[in-house]
């Protein structure tokens, strides 16, 4: 009942912890490299982000970010001198370019986009896999091997073997493009996952609890919420993150599947290249602001996804 | 409180039958243990009592109202599970209180309630404190407290000493049946453990393959076992067994094993020739070199005021406790005196214990009791 303890059974050495350490420090530098690289180059000006050999010190500009979050348009001299002082530090910028900010560019819209379906569906796949998981746990469900198998098959290809019927499907369905499509496709790659993660963790809480709380005068579902629920919540911030990282990431379905209203951030990057010029600083840009969401939600539950990584190991 | 009354209760999962033709009746105020190895369908008796698992048949009435398929939460009991289920995640006067809480009972009568349960056993000191930081002993009295602070009709307790250490449990046996002379709830529990069922139980239940043995007091269970499994189960060391053919008839007073007569209590009913056995519990033999029934030593196991002695007969080794004080050595041939008054016979193909007089004072001492 009490076993918090033991990670491991014998405790490391005063070497191996050494070395270990140096990988480990090697490691995350390797990582953080690409980082590291992106970042500095979204505070670069497009000439200085092509520049060979590669400027490791340079004077950082917010031009990126700028043309990220705007339209321009190329102007004469004459009439940009024409105009009044400038309105801002993006302004500013542009205006040195001989170029005035149009209006708003499509990241922000597309970066909402992301927002709502990822998050969206991460809810959706972890509210319906919590509940699958649990039946699947305490309930003797007829051919529940077989069913648990065939929710894990569907994992056994990659989804996007299957981009062309769904994406005629969708077309029929009207799906296409519209955030509910992207919901539910999200969803329904991540519940199986869900499922089976979930199960995991639910299967390691005692079902006395619920048992107690049912003689003590609860229902079930009450005893599930009360009981059950407090207990899994490693489980189900794991599950959400991991749900989370892969709708926040996909390409391929978002490429296929969206294209205007409903686009989301993945694939509306990319384009930022093909709109006057590599701009790699806008890009970079993009990047990194489409970091930031993950990195918080990751270092918000960072505890839960860490005893979820490890999770069968540590009892609790 | 009440009395709970079970009548051809059965329970099969598949083609594996947990529990077949259970009766028993627990009477108001009474501590009933079910005593039996694990598998042997006991938990799964409690489990139907609980309202935790549906019978296949049979009926159980709580109070006089049958509950056989009413629900856990409307059937006004408490359930002290073996791993105590206190919840990780609220504290001590929480988990006490969270029954109340399902009545929809007011705050501030909740946290009287919680604080007088918590004076009863002791444990008002740890009401804020952690769950998970509590000892066994602890944990097991806040277990106990979230079953006796609703005042519920009757208690069902699966086990609940198991996992604790031997000197925790020792002393929780102590406090169970104290806290049961003081508030003199119905009680169901439920344990493996034959020296727990004999120091807390006012009757006892013994299970084996779904099937119970034997419904009795202790004393009764102990000194006149209905079947050899009981003899065998209860009692440490088990009662001894020494094979013997042939018949019995009615008024017989000796029978023969290993060619030494035996005087035995009078039997009371005719037994076709079969394999018999004579059941002698080890503190009712004596060494007595007049003896016919004889043996030799083979080891001897020193407990302070007296010794277990294994002793090698025809028949496989017999265990006899005898006075610390009586130097044997291993190899000694030693004569056997059995206490004729105290000595059970079975019927080795049923198992069932065969009708003697011992049998005369059990039918008067269980029309006393119940």
């Amino acid at each position: 009942m009490s076993l918090t303890s033991a990670h491991s059974v014998v405790a490391p050495s005063a070497t191996s912890k050494r070395v270990a350490g140096t990988i480990i420090v090697a490691y995350a530098l390797i990582s953080i490299v690409p980082l590291l690289w992106i970042f500095a180059t979204s505070f670069k000006t497009p000439p200085d982000s092509i520049a060979y050999p590669p400027k490791i010190l340079f004077q950082p500009s917010v031009e990126g970010y700028c043309n990220l979050f705007t339209t321009r348009t190329r102007q004469t001299p004459e009439y940009i001198n024409s105009l009044g002082p400038a309105t801002g530090l993006c302004d500013e910028t542009v205006r040195k370019r001989n170029m005035v900010i149009a209006g708003p560019s499509n990241f922000m819209p597309r970066f909402v986009n992301s927002l709502i379906i990822a998050f969206g569906s991460t809810f959706c796949a972890v509210f319906l896999g919590t509940l699958s998981a649990y039946g699947f746990s305490r309930f003797k469900v007829p051919l529940a091997d077989d069913l648990l198998f065939f929710i894990l098959s569907t994992r056994m290809m990659p989804p996007i073997a299957v981009a062309i019927p769904i994406y005629l499907m969708y077309r029929e369905l009207g799906l296409s493009d519209t955030a509910l499509g992207m919901i539910l496709l999200y969803t329904a790659v991540n519940v199986s996952l869900a499922v089976w993660l979930l199960k995991g963790f639910i299967d390691e809480i005692p079902r006395e609890y619920e048992e107690a709380a049912m003689i003590d005068g609860y229902t079930r579902l009450q005893a599930f919420w009360r009981t059950v629920l407090p207990q899994a919540t490693t489980g189900i911030a794991a599950t959400a993150i991991f749900c989370l990282i892969f709708a926040w990431n996909e390409y391929a379905f978002a490429a296929l599947l969206t294209s205007g209203t409903a686009q989301t951030a993945p694939p509306f990057i990319p384009t930022i290249i093909g709109e006057g010029g590599q701009d790699w600083p806008a890009v970079a840009a993009g990047t990194t602001i489409f970091l930031v969401p993950i990195l918080v939600f990751t270092i918000l539950l960072r505890k839960q996804l860490l005893r979820g990584i490890t999770f069968g190991a540590v009892r609790k | 409180m009440a009395e709970i009354r079970v009548e051809h209760l059965r329970k099969a999962f598949g083609d594996f039958v947990a529990v077949q033709d259970s009766n028993f009746v627990v009477e108001d105020g009474e501590f009933f243990v079910m005593l039996g190895p694990s598998g042997c369908g006991k938990t799964t008796t409690l489990r139907m009592i609980a309202g935790l698992e549906l019978p296949t048949g049979g009926k159980i009435l709580l109070g006089g109202e049958d509950v056989t398929t009413r629900r856990a939460r409307e059937r006004d009991i408490a359930f002290v599970f073996q791993l105590f289920a206190l919840y990780p995640h609220m504290n001590v006067r929480k988990n006490i209180g969270f029954p109340l809480l399902a009545q929809g009972m007011p705050g501030a009568e909740i946290r009287s309630r919680v604080e007088e349960t918590a004076k009863l056993l002791r444990i008002d000191h740890l009401l804020n404190k952690s769950v998970s930081g509590l000892a066994g002993g602890d944990r097991q009295r806040v277990a106990l407290g979230r079953a006796i602070v609703r005042r519920p009709k009757c208690f069902l307790m699966d086990e609940p000493l198991g996992t604790l250490d031997t000197e925790f449990r020792d002393l929780m046996v102590h406090e169970l049946r104290e806290l049961h002379n003081r508030i003199h709830a119905t009680t169901v529990y439920v344990t493996h453990d034959q020296m727990e069922a004999m120091s807390m139980a006012d009757k006892i239940a013994v299970m084996n393959h779904g099937v119970i043995e034997q419904f009795g007091m202790p004393r009764e269970i102990y000194d006149r076992p209905a079947t050899m499994f009981v003899a065998d189960f209860i009692g440490s060391p088990p009662m001894n067994f020494l094979g013997f053919g042939g018949g019995l008839s009615k008024g017989a007073r000796e029978i023969v094993v290993q060619g030494a007569k035996v005087a035995v209590p009078e039997v009371r009913e005719d037994v076709a020739p079969a394999e018999m056995a004579l059941g002698i519990r080890p503190e009712h033999i004596r060494f007595d070199d007049a003896s016919k029934l004889r043996g030799a030593i083979y080891g001897t196991e020193y407990l302070g005021t007296t010794q277990i002695v294994a002793v090698e007969t025809a028949d496989g080794i017999i265990k006899a406790r005898v006075p610390a004080e009586i130097r044997l050595n291993p190899g000694d041939h030693v004569g056997l005196a059995l206490s004729s008054a105290r000595l059970s016979l079975f019927a080795k193909g049923s198992g069932r214990a065969v009708r003697t007089e011992i049998h005369d004072s059990a039918s008067k001492g269980r029309a006393h009791h119940g």
